[in-house]
């Protein structure tokens, strides 16, 4: 069998008396002790997110939907009519959009909630005992990711409907629009994500915390639908209102209703509401048992 | 160095770990043993800062674990062999913890090698057998060349091959100046490997001392003697005479007997007093084995019993025996407490050892009904009408009318490992270099 200790090669031990650490006698390591901080977990994170299958799969399919939807729904509006009347051509991105989210969703869950599911976690854990350092190099590393992905997926199809539609009586999209149209719903869908990967380290269980996401996602639209009587009239409204979906449709200025959240509000309100369930995660994070 | 003071976990009413506390020394493998729930897991996810302890406190180097600047750089563990993303590969996985610990790269590939798992360090790890995903948790404990090692059941699914290089793997560590603090239910793999032993039963820490004197402190040390076998009224006589000196003599399978009580030389002036010739007189240690179980049968939580089929058996025909209980079903009443004046019994007996369903159990005086227990052994009385049984001449094993079930917990081999012991720590590092 091979020896336990082989020879390390930079053994020249350049600098590691300098490094922290207790010196307590017995063993002293060659290789020399760096101080770790949010770079080595972020790059931790980044091996870890790239060489599981379940990254490839949904942001795949989150491709899938989202170029194949668009690109169907600018299709079959081009060729059945030329009655856009002025609307704005990056609104077919949506439904594409809305589908995929359900794929960064469960990205996201299981960035967070497979580590427990496989038990993973307690052997990241012990390799960084900074536990809120993990969860914030996840965060970063899956929200970039997720904004990329999302950012390439929706600005092309965006650029595929504004040049499809162009004779179909779409209006020009504003500078603006097309920001909101990419950059905000690529946000938007990235710190849906996110929220969803803080949920998982919260409710630690894969489907659990899928379930919740999916939940908050649809649940309040369906309720809504079915609320008729007149007195839930205003919550009806909120609900609609303040849905995901309805939200995600803001950004291309094409909302159920005239009030409620509008321009750049959707994004705020995730931003929000995002920071205070990181800042919970982290507190319980801190607490719990691995 | 490992510091644990006053350690305690509870979870809701029931207590895990209690009012533990215990050091591990570097330079020496520590072994780490007790029965199934015990806590031994629940304490070293308290030292690596995975649980926060109820109350207590235990320490790294002076430094709680989440305290320790980078940690995986001065600890190294392995807890749990399948605590890895089954999708990922071996060397992503490795990599990912390097890169998190800020170890260079190369190293990943050199603990690949160390383990033995370079060729399919591209596997993904779900399709790992348990033997491998172990060498993997050993690759992730050893990657930051930390100078405390933990390793929780690091044998556990390793072919043979795999056992002596981790034997010479803990070993090579500690004599490198590392502590290494191990858990382990093999007491043959301890016996060779650790040097000292923490105990606990029920979450409370049972002994903490050398292997060899846990061995001498739990255990009946005990004199062979063997008369000639051409002549077994010699032995009759021996034993008749030893019992009047107020020894107490069983008698074992191959003909030779197990005295307690009496010196060596003490047994040898009354052979020849009563005119006996010897064939053997012998010091014997008893193994680790029967050390560990003597000590912790009363904080066992988890007791087999005996597999009745009560009432789904078919009713027997006319004249038919019942079959006989097969040997090993149940949990051996054997291991009686030491008598008092053996001394060394820190943990107080809970029950006595239950052997409710009486399979064949000579040397068990808790299954006498009746019987007082003066010794360790228990009276010789219940033993009498097995003694006579046995072949008068020729090694017992031989014999059909000995019922197979005595073999198991009183064959004399269970000694060896013990007694073997010094001679292996002599002779077998040098395997694994």
């Amino acid at each position: 069998m091979s020896t336990p200790q082989p020879p390390m090669p930079q053994a020249a031990a350049p600098n590691w008396q300098a490094a922290p650490g207790p010196s307590y006698g017995g063993y002293t390591s060659p290789i020399p002790v760096v101080r770790t901080h949010l770079g080595h977990a972020l790059a931790s994170e980044w091996t870890k997110i790239k060489s599981v299958r379940s990254t490839i799969w949904t942001l795949g399919v989150f491709m899938v939907l989202v170029v194949g939807i668009g690109l169907l729904a600018a299709v079959v509006v081009s060729n059945s009519s030329s009655e856009m009347n002025g609307e704005n051509p990056l609104s077919l991105g949506f439904f594409g959009l809305l589908l995929g989210s359900m794929c960064i969703i469960t990205l996201g869950v299981l960035t967070t909630a497979s580590e427990y599911g496989t038990g993973m976690i307690r052997t990241t854990m012990t390799a960084c005992p900074s536990r809120s350092r993990v969860l914030a190099a996840k965060s970063i590393v899956f929200f970039l990711v997720a904004f990329v992905v999302t950012l390439v997926a929706s600005g092309f199809i965006a650029f595929v409907d504004a040049s499809l539609l162009e004779n179909n009586g779409a209006k020009d999209p504003s500078a603006g629009e097309w920001l909101k149209g990419t950059v905000g719903v690529s946000l938007y869908i990235a710190l849906l994500g996110l929220l969803s990967l803080i949920v998982g380290s919260i409710i630690r269980h894969s489907a659990g915390a899928i379930t919740v996401m999916i939940g908050a996602v649809l649940a309040p639209l369906v309720i809504a639908l079915f609320m008729f009587s007149q007195s839930l009239e205003d919550v009806r409204q909120a609900l609609f209102e303040y849905s995901i979906p309805n939200q995600l449709s803001v950004f291309y200025s094409n909302s159920l209703t005239e009030s409620g959240p509008s321009g750049w509000d959707p994004l705020w309100i995730i931003v929000g509401v995002t920071a205070v369930a990181f800042a919970g995660a982290v507190a319980l994070l801190e607490q719990r048992d691995v | 160095m490992i510091e644990a003071v006053g350690l305690t976990k509870r979870y809701g009413d029931k207590t895990a770990v209690y009012n533990l506390s215990f050091q591990v020394r570097p330079g020496a493998v520590t072994g780490f043993l007790g029965p199934n729930g015990s806590g031994k897991s629940t304490t070293m996810r308290m030292i690596l800062g995975l649980d926060n302890p109820t109350s207590g406190q235990v320490t790294i180097g002076g430094f709680p674990y989440r305290k320790l600047p980078n940690a995986p750089r001065q600890v190294g563990a392995l807890l749990d062999a399948k605590a890895v993303h089954g999708g990922r590969s071996a060397r992503s996985h490795l990599l990912s913890l390097a890169q998190l610990s800020g170890i260079p790269a190369r190293r990943v590939d050199e603990v690949l090698g160390v383990v033995g798992l370079q060729d399919v360090a591209r596997k993904r790890s779900k399709g790992f057998s348990l033997g491998m995903g172990q060498r993997l948790g050993i690759a992730a404990a050893l990657l930051g060349d930390p100078q405390v090692l933990l390793f929780d059941e690091p044998v556990n699914g390793l072919d043979p091959e795999g056992i002596l290089w981790v034997r010479n793997l803990m070993k090579a560590l500690a004599a490198e100046g590392r502590t290494v603090f191990v858990s382990s239910h093999l007491m043959s793999e301890m016996a060779l490997t650790a040097d000292h032993l923490i105990v606990i039963g029920r979450g409370q820490l049972l002994s903490d001392m050398s292997v060899r004197d846990f061995i001498s402190a739990n255990s009946a040390d005990f004199a062979r003697v063997r008369t000639p076998d051409t002549e077994p009224q010699l032995r009759e006589k021996l034993t008749s005479a030893l019992t009047e000196a107020g020894g107490h003599v069983l008698p074992e399978q191959d003909g030779g007997l197990r005295v307690t009580g009496l010196p060596l030389p003490r047994i040898s002036d009354i052979a020849h007093d009563t005119d006996v010739r010897l064939w053997e007189l012998s010091p014997h240690q008893a193994s680790l084995e029967e050390a560990y179980m003597r000590m912790t049968q009363g904080a066992v939580d988890y007791r087999s019993t005996t597999d009745q089929k009560a009432g789904l058996m078919q009713q027997l025909p006319p004249g038919a025996q019942p079959p006989m209980p097969v040997p090993g079903q149940g949990q051996p009443g054997w291991y009686a407490p030491p008598s008092p004046q053996q001394g060394g019994q820190p943990f107080a007996m809970g029950q006595p050892p239950a052997n409710p369903y009486g399979a064949p159990n000579p040397y068990g005086a808790p299954a006498a009904p009746g019987a007082a227990m003066p010794g360790p052994y228990g009276p010789p009385a219940p033993m009498a009408p097995h003694a006579p049984s046995q072949p008068p001449q020729g090694p017992a094993q031989d014999a059909p009318a000995v019922p197979a079930p005595d073999a198991a917990p009183a064959a004399p081999a269970p000694a060896q490992p013990a007694a073997a012991s010094p001679a292996a720590d002599l002779t077998k590092p040098e395997d694994a270099r």
